[in-house]
């Protein structure tokens, strides 16, 4: 069978069925996005959609065209992009292609003559239906990787509180990556503010395990390497229940219950006094 | 290979370090301290470590190994100027030079001897 003569007669034939089954596309995926989309504007979307698939599976003149094809692919990454970025779920996304498939099914289920035309067509929109998926898939971790920079660089300020004392409010789980973000920028700020002490301050930390206080010593460690004094603050009661549970052991670093005992703290070490005015 | 000069202020010996630190550089740099020290009795030792841009785990311990042998003589050394890079890769080498005190410039550094002493 030539699956190139196949797919052109079905070419023909959806050309020549188009309103039809466009009409039932539309209705299909309509149904399938639960109102979230106009049907005029899906349809829109899809008689393009349409006439770049019957092109691609056989030009006017030649037999498969290229060009339609790399189009419709085009169109296709844009489609399942912006339904990864507005929400929609993996299946609603390929049932946009899948239900083509339906829509055209429904047709030529009477003549039996068509059947390996159809076929040939099926396995056509199956590659397309999976091309969307992956395209759907990238977006996806395209976007999960913006989100994880951009909370990674919101969760990391330095802050000077004193003269010659920072801190360092650490919000969220700390991991490898935090922690060597967090040492950086510690250190840099240390040098650049010429500071002495600095506060890390573990009140947005959900849960202090070995590893967030291996990563704790570290950054105190790379901090004193540099001449600078730290102190963990924030610890809360249940925290500090897990730490001695643990036998985490802080060593000589000082640990404060608040941000507010911890410049008091680094005051009297530097020698400054606050009192009312 | 290239001496690091070491200078007497008062009683305290200054070291700044400008090369790119080669291991007999660094051997040496210790002699010659230890002879300071001796001849000396000098009570501080500063060693400016601002320019150093790399350190791996051999220079790490030698700088511990130079405050081990300043302690020897009653006298302290003060690691300065240490950049954060320097610092990270110390401290992922798992070297705290415990024996050793650091501050962020030389004047704090100085601060921290006179103070002590």
């Amino acid at each position: 069978m030539d699956v190139d003569n196949s797919q052109r007669r079905m070419a023909a034939y959806m050309r020549d069925h188009q309103d039809k089954v466009v009409d039932r596309w539309t209705e299909l995926v309509v149904a399938g996005l639960r109102g979230r989309s106009s049907a005029a504007e899906v349809r829109r979307e899809l008689e393009d959609l349409y006439s770049l698939v019957t092109r691609a599976m056989s030009g006017p003149d030649e037999p498969a065209d290229e060009q339609a094809m790399g189009e419709l692919r085009a169109a296709l990454t844009e489609l399942s992009r912006s339904r990864a970025r507005n929400g929609f779920t993996p299946s609603e996304t390929a049932l946009g292609m899948f239900a083509l498939k339906d829509a055209v099914y429904e047709l030529v289920a009477d003549s039996a003559d068509l059947v390996p035309d159809y076929l040939a067509f099926s396995r056509v929109v199956d590659d397309l239906g999976l091309h969307t998926f992956e395209t759907y898939a990238a977006a996806r971790e395209q976007i999960i990787a913006d989100q994880a920079e951009a909370m990674l660089e919101l969760s990391t300020p330095v802050v000077r509180l004193w003269d010659g004392i920072i801190a360092v409010p650490l919000v969220g789980t700390l991991d490898s990556a935090r922690t060597q973000l967090v040492m950086e920028k510690l250190l840099e700020t240390l040098v650049a503010t010429g500071a002495d002490h600095a506060v890390l301050d573990i009140t947005g930390v959900p849960t202090v395990d070995t590893e967030v206080a291996q990563h704790l010593l570290k950054t105190v460690s790379a901090a004193r390497l540099l001449g600078a004094e730290c102190i963990v603050s924030g610890i809360r009661p249940q925290v500090a229940q897990t730490i001695v549970s643990l036998g985490i052991e802080f060593g000589d670093i000082a640990t404060k219950a608040t941000l507010a005992d911890a410049l008091a703290h680094a005051l009297r070490s530097t020698g400054q006094k606050v009192g009312p005015a | 290979m290239e001496r690091v000069p070491i200078l007497k202020i008062g009683t305290t010996l200054f070291v700044s370090i400008q090369i790119d630190l080669q291991d007999e550089s660094v051997i040496r740099l210790q002699e010659d301290l230890a002879e300071e020290l001796a001849a000396t009795g000098a009570r501080g030792v500063i060693i400016d470590i601002t320019a150093v841009e790399i350190v791996d785990s051999f220079i790490g311990r030698m700088l511990a190994m130079i405050g081990s042998i300043s302690r020897l003589f009653d006298a302290e050394t003060v690691l300065v100027g240490m950049r954060p890079a320097v610092a990270i890769t110390l401290t992922e080498l798992g070297l705290s030079l415990r024996g050793v005190r650091t501050a962020l410039n030389a004047e704090k550094g100085l601060a921290l001897l006179n103070g002590s002493a």
